[in-house]
C-alpha cells in the first residue's frame, strides 16, 4: 500500500473510534452533543505532552489521554445531565469551545495557538486498527448488554426508564464518560498520526462532523456509525483532486441521505445475521429475526 | 393484615389548581383494590405522586411504614412498586422481548467489565433474564411475538405487554392505570382474568385505576372512589354501588 492510502486508512480508523463514542452518547442514549471535539483535544494534548515532554511510552500516554477526557466528561456531565432535555446540547456547544480556548491560551503547557509540534508518529496503521478493533468489539458488546438496554430505555422514554428502576441521570453521565474516553483515545491517536496538533483542529466544525457521521450512519446503530464514517471520510479524500468541489459533494451526500433515508443509512439495524435475513426474500416471517 | 400503602392527607396543587385534595386511604397487603372516579378526578395524579413522578405538595405517603415522599422514582421502584401507564409507555421500537428484559435485568445483574467483554457472568445472567422474560411473555400470551417491535402490536396486546414488563420487576405493589382502556368487552374479561391470576400467583398487592365501574366491581373487594381530587367514598363494591355521593358524582343521573 502506498503511503497515501495507508494514511487515509489510518485516519479512518482514528475517526471511527471517535464516532463509536459519539454514537453511544447520541445514538443510544439520545443526547445530542456539539462539543465532542473538545474531548478529542484533551486526549490529543495529554498524549502529546506526555510523550514529548515526559518521554512516556505512547501506549500509556494514549490511555491517559482517554482517561483524562473521560474524567472531564464525567465532571461536565454531573451538573448538565441531571436535567432532562437539551441542556447538555446547549452546554456542550460552549464547553467544546471552552476546552479549545483553554488549550489555545495555556501557552506554558500547550504552546498555544501555534500548535504542538514534534510528536512522535506512534500511530501506525496496525496500531490504529488494533485500537479500533478492541474498542469496537467492546462497544458492540456493551450495547448488547444490560447497560445497552438501560441506555436505550433512557433514550426512548426516560419516565418509563426511571419507573423500571433506572437512575436515568446516572446512566446519562456514565454514557457521556464512556464516549469521552473513546473520543480522548481517538484524539490521542490523531496526535500520533499527525505529529503536529493545534487547537483549531478541534473546533466546532469537528464536533459537528462527529455528530453528522453518526446521524448519517443511523442513530442507534454502531455498524451504521462505522459505515457513515467510512463513506464520509472516503468522500472527502476521493474528491481531493477536485478539492474546490469536495465540500459541495460532502454536503450533497448528507442531503441525499436526509431525503432518501431520514433514519440514517442503517437506521437502528446492525450488520448482523438478522439484518441480512431481513434483506433476503420477504417470504421469511418477521418473527424469525434477532437472536 | 398489614398496611402496605397509606396516603395521609395528600394534596397536590399545580399552580392554582388542586389536582388532589386531602386524600387519605390505605391499601392492605395482598389486597386487590380499585381506585375509581370520572375522567379528570385525579386518579393518575395519585399514581404519579406515589411513584415520585410528581412531588407531594402536602401530606405523606407511606409504603411499608416508610415515608416515601422525598424518594426519587427509581428508589421507589427499588422498594417494590411498579406501575403501568394509561397511555402506554412501551419502548416502541424495541422488540417485545427486549421491553421485558429491560425491566427483568434488575434481578440478574452483572458488572460493567462483564458487559464490555461478554465474559464472566454475562452469559448466564443474560440467559436468566431472557428465560424469565420469555416465561412471563408466555403467561400473557405474547411468546410467539417476542421478536416483533413492541409498537407494532395491537393495542390490547401492548397493554398486556406493559403489565408483563411491570410484573417482571418483581414488585410487591403493582399500580395499574386503566389497563382496560380502549378494549372491548371480551378483551376486558380476559384481562381481568390475567390480573386476578397475577395477583394470586405473584402474591401481589394491586391498586387498579378504572374508569369503567363494572370492570372494577367484579374483581376488587375494596374500592376507593374520588371526584375533583377528593375521596368521596370507600368500601366494598356493594357499598360503593349504593353510596349516594358516588351515584351523584360518578354515575350522574343514570341508574347503576
Amino acid at each position: 500500500m502506498d503511503e497515501y492510502v495507508t494514511g487515509i486508512v489510518t485516519l479512518l480508523a482514528v475517526n471511527c473510534i471517535a464516532a463509536l463514542g459519539v454514537s453511544l452518547f447520541t445514538g443510544f442514549t439520545g443526547i445530542f452533543t456539539l462539543g465532542h471535539a473538545g474531548y478529542m483535544a484533551i486526549g490529543a494534548y495529554t498524549s502529546a505532552i506526555l510523550t514529548v515532554q515526559y518521554d512516556i511510552h505512547w501506549l500509556p500516554a494514549i490511555l491517559a489521554g482517554g482517561t483524562l477526557a473521560m474524567i472531564i466528561a464525567y465532571l461536565i456531565g454531573l451538573p448538565t445531565l441531571k436535567l432532562v432535555g437539551d441542556y447538555y446540547t446547549i452546554a456542550s456547544l460552549g464547553l467544546g469551545e471552552a476546552i479549545r480556548l483553554v488549550i489555545e491560551n495555556w501557552n506554558s503547557v500547550t504552546r498555544g495557538a501555534r500548535g504542538y509540534p514534534g510528536i512522535d508518529g506512534y500511530t501506525t496503521l496496525p496500531i490504529a486498527f488494533a485500537f479500533l478493533i478492541v474498542m469496537a468489539i467492546g462497544m458492540f458488546y456493551l450495547v448488547n448488554s444490560n447497560f445497552g438496554r438501560a441506555f436505550k430505555a433512557c433514550r426512548d422514554d426516560y419516565v418509563a426508564a426511571s419507573l423500571l428502576g433506572f437512575n436515568t441521570a446516572r446512566y446519562r453521565v456514565f454514557s457521556l464518560a464512556i464516549s469521552g474516553f473513546y473520543c480522548g483515545v481517538s484524539g490521542a491517536l490523531l496526535a500520533g498520526f499527525m505529529s503536529f496538533i493545534q487547537p483549531v483542529m478541534f473546533d466546532m466544525a469537528k464536533s459537528t462532523e462527529l455528530v453528522s457521521v453518526v446521524v448519517f450512519g443511523g442513530l442507534g446503530s454502531m455498524s451504521g456509525c462505522l459505515i457513515g464514517t467510512t463513506i464520509l471520510t472516503l468522500v472527502t479524500e476521493l474528491f481531493r483532486p477536485i478539492s474546490q468541489y469536495r465540500m459541495l459533494i460532502y454536503g450533497m451526500v448528507l442531503v441525499l441521505v436526509m431525503v432518501l433515508r431520514p433514519e440514517g443509512i442503517m437506521g437502528t439495524n446492525e450488520l448482523n445475521r438478522a439484518f441480512f435475513r431481513k434483506l433476503l426474500p420477504r417470504g421469511r416471517a418477521a418473527g424469525e429475526e434477532a437472536q | 393484615m398489614t398496611t402496605l400503602l397509606e396516603l395521609r392527607g395528600v394534596t397536590k396543587t399545580f399552580g392554582g389548581i388542586q389536582a388532589v385534595k386531602d386524600m387519605s386511604f390505605r391499601v392492605e397487603e395482598r389486597e386487590l383494590s380499585g381506585l375509581i372516579g370520572p375522567n379528570g378526578a385525579g386518579k393518575t395524579t395519585i399514581f404519579n405522586l406515589i411513584t415520585g413522578v410528581y412531588d407531594v405538595t402536602n401530606g405523606d405517603i407511606f409504603y411499608d411504614r416508610k415515608n416515601i415522599n422525598a424518594l426519587k422514582t427509581y428508589e421507589i421502584v427499588s422498594l417494590g412498586i411498579a406501575r403501568t401507564f394509561q397511555n402506554l409507555r412501551l419502548f416502541a421500537k424495541s422488540s417485545v422481548l427486549e421491553n421485558v428484559m429491560t425491566a427483568a435485568q434488575r434481578h440478574h445483574r452483572y458488572g460493567f467489565p462483564e458487559a464490555l467483554s461478554h465474559l464472566g457472568r454475562w452469559k448466564a445472567k443474560e440467559r436468566e433474564t431472557r428465560d424469565e422474560s420469555m416465561a412471563l411473555l408466555e403467561r400473557v400470551g405474547l411468546a410467539d411475538r417476542a421478536n416483533q417491535a413492541a409498537g407494532t402490536l395491537p393495542y390490547g396486546l401492548q397493554r398486556r405487554l406493559e403489565i408483563a414488563r411491570a410484573v417482571s420487576l418483581r414488585p410487591k405493589l403493582l399500580l395499574l392505570d386503566e389497563p382496560a382502556a380502549g378494549m372491548n368487552a371480551d378483551e376486558v374479561a380476559r384481562l381481568n382474568e390475567l390480573i386476578v391470576k397475577f395477583h394470586k400467583d405473584f402474591k401481589l398487592t394491586i391498586l387498579l385505576i378504572e374508569h369503567h365501574m363494572d370492570v372494577i366491581m367484579n374483581i376488587c373487594p375494596h374500592i376507593v372512589c374520588m371526584n375533583f381530587g377528593a375521596k368521596i367514598a370507600e368500601g366494598s363494591p356493594e357499598e360503593i354501588r349504593s353510596h349516594p355521593e358516588v351515584l351523584k358524582a360518578y354515575l350522574g343521573e343514570e341508574e347503576e
